[in-house]
Formats: structure tokens, sequence, C-alpha cells
């Protein structure tokens, strides 16, 4: 249930972010979070994100979901 | 995988099996760990004398008997919507004898209304769209939910939305920790911590186990190879005699974690004593609203009468949770108890240890 999942932040809008990954787009909560910029990466969960992400960790922690996709899914 | 990836790995596995001292049991504390382990066959991978175990990470899975029967309770209550993660769906709450439901998904096939919502967010939009039916929204979940479900709650002060309210159980992992830490039951030599509650409390909060109760801590991302580093960092703070707190995920983890979440956190929530399943009740290992969000409190604004909580018969998720046991020496494994018609909580949660046993049994004896 603590699942998050990063993404990528394409606009911004007030205390909302567009965000997309792997063609997903999103609207989500920017609250918990500062100083966000179009361009960044943030871990998003239930509809926030709760923090920023390095670009390389993101990009680790997209290939492994990734993958977890790939196989038989529970 | 790659080559590189396998080479990481082969690397780390040497070291581990260096290790020449006592056996070592670590235990992960983490729905998504627990998949990942399942999946990858990290388990199988690693030397006889250093074990994985699987301990109440799964919020869902923790979440009591009682809590479950008062949501269906309040779901029988004419004019209530339920919103709700869709996890909780299928938990099991009290069973009994009688016609009544004893899970959600029963209680929404009877007719109650009951709504699967992604977000906190979306039962307060959701609220504001079917003003004045009361939207009951289910707030379970670790410190890396608790904050989302803060901010909707100041939202809905600042916007006077009154028909929403949330019926809480949410759980706070360091107290948790120290009780299975220090448990004669099962000594845990390490723990694997949790990635995302990690973002959110920070590395520094699990300094007290390393510092009082002598416990090793690796802060653990979510790839395998992630996790294998993590088990690495555990054996050679017991190695050097030097229990720690090390993050081995640095690129979201920071030690102070994610301040303005906590502070939205403490503005709502308050620490109370909390009733995990499995587990039993733990002193400040939950959260519930502070005295002036009240209104927004289910169990404050409804009143329904709740029968005395039942666990299921035959039901061994409890020492599931502990680490007691693996999944399959429940005799309800696979038999009584599958992923389509689940008796225990863990098996319901696709984090759950259970679930994850058994969607990847065939991956046992697999090694990364």
């Amino acid at each position: 249930m603590c699942l998050a999942i990063p993404m990528r932040v394409t606009e911004i809008e007030g205390n909302l972010g567009h965000v997309e990954s792997a063609g997903i787009k999103m609207t989500i909560a920017l609250d918990l979070v500062d100083d966000v910029r179009p361009g960044d990466f943030v871990i998003v969960h239930a509809g926030f994100a709760i923090t920023r992400l390095s670009a390389e960790e993101a990009e680790e922690n997209l290939a492994f979901l990734q993958r977890l996709s790939e196989t038989e899914s529970p | 995988v790659n080559e590189r990836l396998k080479e990481q790995a082969q690397t780390l596995l040497r070291r581990l099996e260096a290790w020449n001292g006592k056996p070592l049991t670590f235990m992960e504390v983490c729905g998504t760990h627990t998949v990942s382990a399942a999946r990858s066959g990290l388990h199988a991978s690693l030397p006889r004398h250093i074990k994985l175990i699987s301990g109440p990470g799964c919020p869902v899975c923790v979440t009591h008997v009682g809590y479950i029967d008062h949501a269906i309770a309040l779901a029988g209550h004419q004019g209530i919507t339920i919103a709700t993660f869709g996890d909780l769906m299928r938990v099991p709450g009290s069973s009994r004898a009688n016609e009544s439901p004893s899970s959600l998904v029963q209680a929404q096939a009877k007719g109650a209304d009951i709504r699967v919502v992604y977000s906190a967010m979306e039962a307060l939009k959701m609220a504001e769209k079917t003003k004045p039916k009361e939207v009951v929204f289910l707030s379970v979940g670790f410190e890396t939910t608790t904050p989302t479900i803060a901010s909707t709650i100041l939202l809905a002060a600042a916007q006077n939305i009154e028909n929403l309210s949330v019926l809480t159980a949410n759980k706070t992992i360091i107290n948790a920790l120290k009780l299975l830490g220090t448990s004669t039951e099962n000594r845990i030599d390490g723990f694997l911590c949790p990635g995302h509650v990690s973002v959110i409390i920070g590395a520094d909060a699990y300094r007290e186990l390393p510092e009082q109760n002598a416990i090793a801590c690796a802060i653990a991302g979510f790839e395998p190879i992630e996790m294998l580093r993590a088990i690495v960092a555990l054996t050679e703070q017991i190695a050097d005699q030097q229990p720690a707190v090390v993050n081995c995920y640095e690129g979201a983890v920071r030690a102070e974690g994610n301040p303005r979440a906590r502070e939205l956190m403490n503005r709502v929530f308050e620490s109370c004593d909390s009733e995990w399943r499995g587990l039993g009740r733990i002193p400040e290992s939950g959260l519930k609203l502070r005295r002036q969000y009240r209104r927004f409190d289910a169990a404050y604004r409804f009143d329904v009468s709740i029968p005395d909580p039942e666990e299921p018969v035959g039901c061994r998720c409890g020492e599931v949770l502990r680490g007691l046991i693996t999944p399959q020496q429940c005799s309800l494994f696979g038999k009584g108890c599958t992923p389509e018609a689940p008796r225990g909580a863990c098996m319901v949660s696709s984090e759950g240890s259970c679930a994850a046993h058994y969607h990847y049994a065939g991956n046992r004896s697999r090694r990364l």
C-alpha cells in the first residue's frame, strides 16, 4: 500500500502538479513538498508528491517497476 | 537482468558468504520489499546462515478485525458512503455464524454504498459532489500515507466541507519495530527499513533502535539488488559490532525525512495506542485526530454498535506478521485460504506475505 512511483513534473499550477511516467499522465497535489519545478522527478503516493527524487534514482526505480509489470502480476 | 547487475549481486553475495559468525535473522517491514523478495528469489539466494523474514510492513495486513467491523457497521448506516483504498475491500472482519457481511466487498454486494478511491483527496471531491450525503474515508496507512490524509482534512476544514469524515487506524512504525526487536520469541538482528515510510520519517527516526537496543538498521530501496546491498550493510554492522542506521536509499531518503509532511501530519493527528492484527495493542503506535479536528472523526460523529471482534478460526496471520512462521507453515495456506477466497489479511493484500508466497511459489528456489 505504500507503493509509490517516480514521475516527472511537466507543469505546475498553484499547488497542483501535472506529472507523467511511461505515457501515464496525472494531476497530483504538491502540498507535501517544497520547491518543485517542471522537469523534476517526484515520488507519487496516493495522489501526492511525497518527495523530490534525484534523476538517477528515478531511472533505477522506473526500470524496476517496468520489470515488475513485465512478469505475471499478483 | 543485465550482466552488470548480476555481477554486483555475485560480489554482494560473496561478502555475505564470508560471514562466519552466528546465524543472522533480518526482518523487512515493507509490502513492496515482501513482493520484490518473493518475486526475485532473494530468499533462496542468501547463504544458509542469513535469513530474511517478513514483518508487519503492510498496513492492510495489520488492520485489526474490529476496525473492519466498525467500517462495515458504518457502511450499513443509512445515508453513508464509504470511500476506501481498494486493498481493504476483501480484508476479513469478524467471521460470524449469521448472515451479516464479514468484509466490505460482502457489504457492498448486500447494497451498501462503498466506493474505491485512489486517494483521500478523491473522497473529498466525492463529498463536495454528493453534498449533503455523508462520505466516510477509511483512513489506514503508515507514515507514507497519513500526511496525504492530513492534507485532505486541512483542505476540508478550509473549505468548510461538513459531510466528510474519516475512520482512523493509522499506524506508526517505530514502536512496532522496538517491540519486535526486543521480543524474546524471535531474535531479530537487524531491520531492513521501509523505503517510502523513511522518505517521511527520515533515517534519524530509527536511531534509538541501534543506540538503545543494539539492533542494526538499513534503509533499502526496492530493487532486489538494493535490498541485497542493505543486507550486506546490516551484516557488516554486526561484524564490526557497530549497530547504526545505514541509508541505502539515499536518492529519496534524507536524515531528517520530509519535515513539511510531518508538520502537516502533526497538525491534524496525535499519537495514540493502537491495536495491530497479530501484534496486539502497542503503546504510541497509532495516530488519531486531534481534538480540534474531531468533527472529521467518523467514530465520534456516528453512533453505531459494533459487536466484540472475533478473529478468523485457524488463521495464523499473527504469527506470520511477527515472523515466527512462514506462510506455508499455516495449515490454511493454499487450502482454506487463497487470494481468491482469503481467510486472513496477509492473503488479501497483494503485498501481504501469504499472497506474495502464494503468487511466487515457483520462484522460491530461484536465485538472483
